[in-house]
């Protein structure tokens, strides 16, 4: 074995947490291999020119949960972090009207207004008691969840930090956040809320990769999740990267390398050695092996426990956990290559409402409807749909003039019921456009190119299981303490020296890096440890 | 996409600045000319329109409409009579204020409220089994103020009620063929009146009051004479002496009526038979002393003030808008005192002036404080005088004649 492939630390997978975590470690004078099975880097956070001339955003297409303590400690801006914020965000309505908000706060009131008088003030009450949430729940993303299962002195520390945390806020601001986490997100927008286009515009993200409707307990949650970003402080609010997601991936990629962390690609792992109930390395599927004391994979669980390594080295109470954590791929991309700008008739020849999110779900039965399909596997026939056309604020993206258009589309459940994905690409396709000319008249005329991404597309190209977007659905049994697993939620695994550092990890999917950043704090508390 | 008030087109051909800001969504001139305090002194000499249309506004009406705007609001409605109006505000549960407004009760069981924020889910949320209907109307009214020193006489030929008006009255009337309804009321602190005229017709209103302001030296101010008017007057303003508990982070930036120099509007508090919300809170601040701050004004020692830029070798500057953020106040000893949160140069008391909040041992007229200043780019302190508010009071303000 020659010397080169030695190495004290080895990441699996060079997505943005495999990066993210790759950079901490080689930061930290670690010798930090990243195994990348493709021929980039990103996993979900890519931007590939599958049409000459405009670049898509695969996957994973706008940026709002990283985490700023990572900006800064990976130095990202010198390595080209460029957050483009999101100036509007824009909901087309069935009768041709639309919601259209923007940055200042007054006129976003005039226009809540023009749908009803009685929800300006409601907006401005909503807006601050979710702030309050998400106050009392950020410091939770920056530390990794208390093991309420350890017994240790540290792990008492942990849990009364949480308690003190928690007992420290408002009684109101803590039942504000269990209704939102265990509940329905109508349920909390119905106390605030009359109008329809309101409220399917604020519950819109409150479904994204999860398979729940917004009627759905656990709505909340995610809703929640989708809310816990910032730019600037300003809590909630989205931006595209410049270059898209995957642009954001090659800044992570900079910085890690300029920490020294070495990047492979091309380089797909088999699956990691063990000796004696210790990580040793890696093997790549054309026998290639890597060694190291530290392994980590930034695969979701079900790859990280059952295919990386042999369950049958892990506590059958891990596998049963495992087994059992839920997938349930729910979400597609439709991604276009555009002449030129969609028109909204209401708007004229105006296009400055696609500043941002473009958000088909003009009211909660609506995008309840969506969901309804789902449940009985199959996609929906008029899906809620998030549309971007990002070429917009980045003309980058698109050749003057032209524009590319991400569309997230929900529901598209990855277990079909009667036909499977290969067959109803093109026919789930067709649904997707023609519910976007439904909404912008002539817009198939303008379609240059389309690519359709199914749950099975993004499960085959990022590993992602069952095509889930969040490495694990956002479900409150698999989150926090219980993420991926009771007792396994700080990085750590049965298996000494190997962790997972991926979205399956506290806390969670989107291109947040918190998990990877968490994680490396354990490697490196371990490896102090000796 | 930001909207203009009914008087837009004209005001929009007044305004030779053409510098604009935004109010509540609505277009509304900073400055007409390129120097505000002449509009300033416009008002406190001759009379000045403003255009108030960006407020809210809420028809109250009903069988119970007394009784609800009398379980919320601060100061008793029971005394505001038909034809009259009330400055008034509302608070929490614990006494701290939400927002302000003007009501005018135009009968029994009829209101209407204007206020600087939405508030209709607010009053809808607290009129449980109450019979009364609250109708959001901003959009239907213009509102023109015409204050300043001759308020009177420019509109006396064209609305002879402003003769008979009371401080806070108002009554209805017809301007060019338009209802419209006229009030003693405004924001300069000075004589003065508003007119609330139909959207539709506002041009048509506009063009008459302007044509009776002829040979009174009649002009628009913008919000940059508005503050100075107004800090001068004492009168607080919404995200400047106060925001609303209810947008609050912490009970930093929460005040009770008694702590913002309100307490005025709570006589009758004692009064069982009025429950209203945070009554309880706000007796018990007062049986306690437990107002953390006093609301005073301070008048900045124009000597010390002066030699501290000459000596510098700079002219001391006494233009400009009111200070943007608060200044820090000191006591005699360096300790922190308060802080002022309206801070501007008062051409009628060729003073710095401030409306301050201090600590309440540091509240008597004549207390003396040093006020922050920055002098060649480092901090310095200047003295300044506590004294009662409002700083200009004019006896025509009130006054019948």
């Amino acid at each position: 074995m020659s010397a080169s492939h030695e190495y004290d630390a080895i990441v699996v997978g060079g997505g943005h947490n495999g990066l993210t975590n790759g950079a901490y470690l080689a930061k930290a004078g670690l010798k930090t291999l990243v195994l990348e099975r493709r021929h980039l880097v990103g996993g979900a956070a890519i931007t590939e020119e599958l049409y000459p001339g405009f670049a898509f955003t695969t996957f994973s297409y706008a940026l709002s949960l990283i985490r700023p303590v990572i900006v800064h400690e990976l130095e990202l801006v010198k390595h080209g972090f460029n957050p483009i914020y999101m100036p509007t965000t824009f909901a087309p309505m069935e009768n041709g009207d639309y919601l259209l908000l923007g940055a200042d706060r007054d006129e976003n009131l005039r226009e809540i207004m023009r749908h009803s008088p009685r929800d300006a003030d409601a907006m401005d009450r909503f807006d601050h008691d979710l702030t309050r949430v998400l106050q009392l729940l950020r410091p939770l993303f920056d530390r990794p969840p208390p093991n309420i299962f350890g017994k240790s002195p540290e792990d008492a520390q942990d849990i009364s930090w949480l308690l003190g945390h928690l007992g420290s806020a408002e009684p109101k601001v803590i039942h504000d956040a269990v209704r939102l986490i265990t509940g329905s997100i109508t349920d909390f927008l119905d106390d605030y809320f009359e109008s329809e286009i309101i409220k399917g515009h604020l519950a819109a993200g409150s479904t994204t990769g999860t398979k729940v409707g917004p009627m759905s307990a656990g709505s909340g949650l995610v809703f929640l999740m989708m809310a816990m970003g910032e730019h600037d402080g300003n809590l909630g609010s989205w931006s595209f990267h410049k270059g898209g997601n995957g642009g954001f991936a090659q800044v992570l990629a900079r910085a890690a390398r300029s920490y020294g962390a070495e990047i492979r690609l091309e380089a797909p792992v088999d699956h990691v050695l063990t000796r004696d109930g210790r990580a040793v390395g890696v093997v790549l599927t054309d026998g290639t092996e890597f060694h190291a004391d530290i392994v980590v994979s930034s695969l979701d669980p079900r790859r990280t426990f059952t295919e990386l390594v042999d369950p049958r080295e892990l506590p059958t109470e891990l596998v049963d956990s495992i087994n059992r954590f839920q997938f349930n791929g729910t979400s597609a991309k439709v991604n276009f290559a555009l002449d030129g700008p969609p028109l909204y008739p209401a708007l004229g020849d105006r296009t400055d409402q696609y500043g941002g999110f473009i958000s088909i779900g003009p009211s909660i039965e609506y995008l309840e409807r969506a969901y309804d399909a789902s449940k009985y596997g199959w996609y929906s026939e008029r899906p809620y749909i998030d549309g971007c056309i990002q070429s917009f604020l980045d003309p980058d993206m698109a050749p003057p003039g032209k524009h590319v258009m991400s569309c997230f589309v929900q529901y598209a459940p990855y277990h079909l019921k009667g036909s499977d994905w290969d067959s109803e690409r093109d026919r789930f396709g067709d649904v997707v456009q023609a519910t976007l000319e439904s909404f912008f008249p002539g817009f198939s005329d303008l379609v240059l190119h389309r690519e359709v991404v199914t749950p099975l597309d993004i499960e085959r190209v990022t590993g992602l299981s069952e095509g889930n977007i969040y490495a694990g659905d956002f479900l409150l049994p698999q989150m926090y303490f219980f993420r991926p697993a009771p007792g396994w939620a700080q990085y750590r695994t049965p298996i000494d020296g190997y962790y997972q550092c991926g979205s399956g990890t506290h806390p969670g999917g989107c291109v947040m890096g918190a998990p990877a950043r968490l994680a490396s704090q354990a490697i490196l508390k371990d490896r102090s440890r000796g | 996409m930001v909207l203009t008030t009914p008087f837009h087109p004209r005001l929009a051909e007044l305004n030779t600045a053409e510098l604009w800001g935004h109010w509540s969504g609505h277009l509304s001139a900073t400055q007409y000319t390129t120097a505000p305090k002449h509009e300033y002194f416009g008002v406190r000499n001759a009379v000045g329109l403003f255009d108030a249309s960006p407020l809210y506004k809420y028809a109250i009406s009903g069988r119970d409409a007394e009784r609800l705007l009398g379980g919320i609001f601060a100061r008793d409605i029971r005394t505001c009579r038909p034809g009259r109006a009330q400055y008034t505000l509302w608070c929490d549960d614990r006494g701290f204020v939400l927002e302000d407004g003007v009501v005018f009760r135009r009968s029994a069981n009829d209101f209407l409220l204007t206020a600087a924020e939405p508030n209709l889910s607010f009053l809808q949320n607290q009129t449980g089994s109450l019979d009364v209907t609250i109708d959001e109307v901003s959009r239907q009214f213009a509102v023109l103020a015409v204050q300043g020193k001759r308020a009177r006489a420019a509109l006396a030929s064209l609305v002879p009620e402003v003769e008979e008006l009371r401080y806070f009255g108002h009554a209805p009337t017809k301007i060019a063929g338009t209802a419209v309804t006229v009030s003693r009321t405004g924001f300069s602190g000075d004589l003065g009146f508003e007119l609330m005229v139909p959207a539709d017709d506002a041009l048509a209103v506009f063009d008459a009051v302007w044509d009776a302001g002829l040979g009174h030296q009649m002009r628009p101010f913008g919000d940059i004479a508005l503050d100075i008017l107004r800090i001068e007057a004492g009168l607080p303003l919404i995200g400047r002496e106060f925001t609303s508990s209810r947008y609050a982070f912490n009970d930093h930036d929460r005040f009770t009526p008694d702590e913002l120099g309100l307490g005025w509007l709570l006589k009758g508090i004692e009064d069982e038979t009025r429950p209203y919300v945070g009554r309880r809170a706000l007796l018990a601040e007062r049986a306690a002393r437990a107002s953390r701050w006093s609301t005073v004004g301070i008048v900045v020692d124009w000597a010390a003030y002066d030699a501290l830029y000459y000596d510098a070798g700079l002219l001391p500057p006494k233009d400009g808008p009111a200070a943007a953020w608060e200044t820090m106040l000191y006591d005699e000893s360096g300790a922190r005192a308060g802080y002022a949160t309206s801070y501007v140069y008062s051409p009628l008391l060729q003073a710095h002036i401030g409306i301050a909040r201090v600590r309440p041992e540091l509240a008597a007229a004549g207390t003396r404080v040093a006020v922050e200043q920055t002098v060649n780019h480092a901090y310095t302190i200047v003295p300044a005088t506590v004294t009662t508010l409002p700083f200009f009071n004019p006896e025509r303000k009130t006054s019948m004649t």
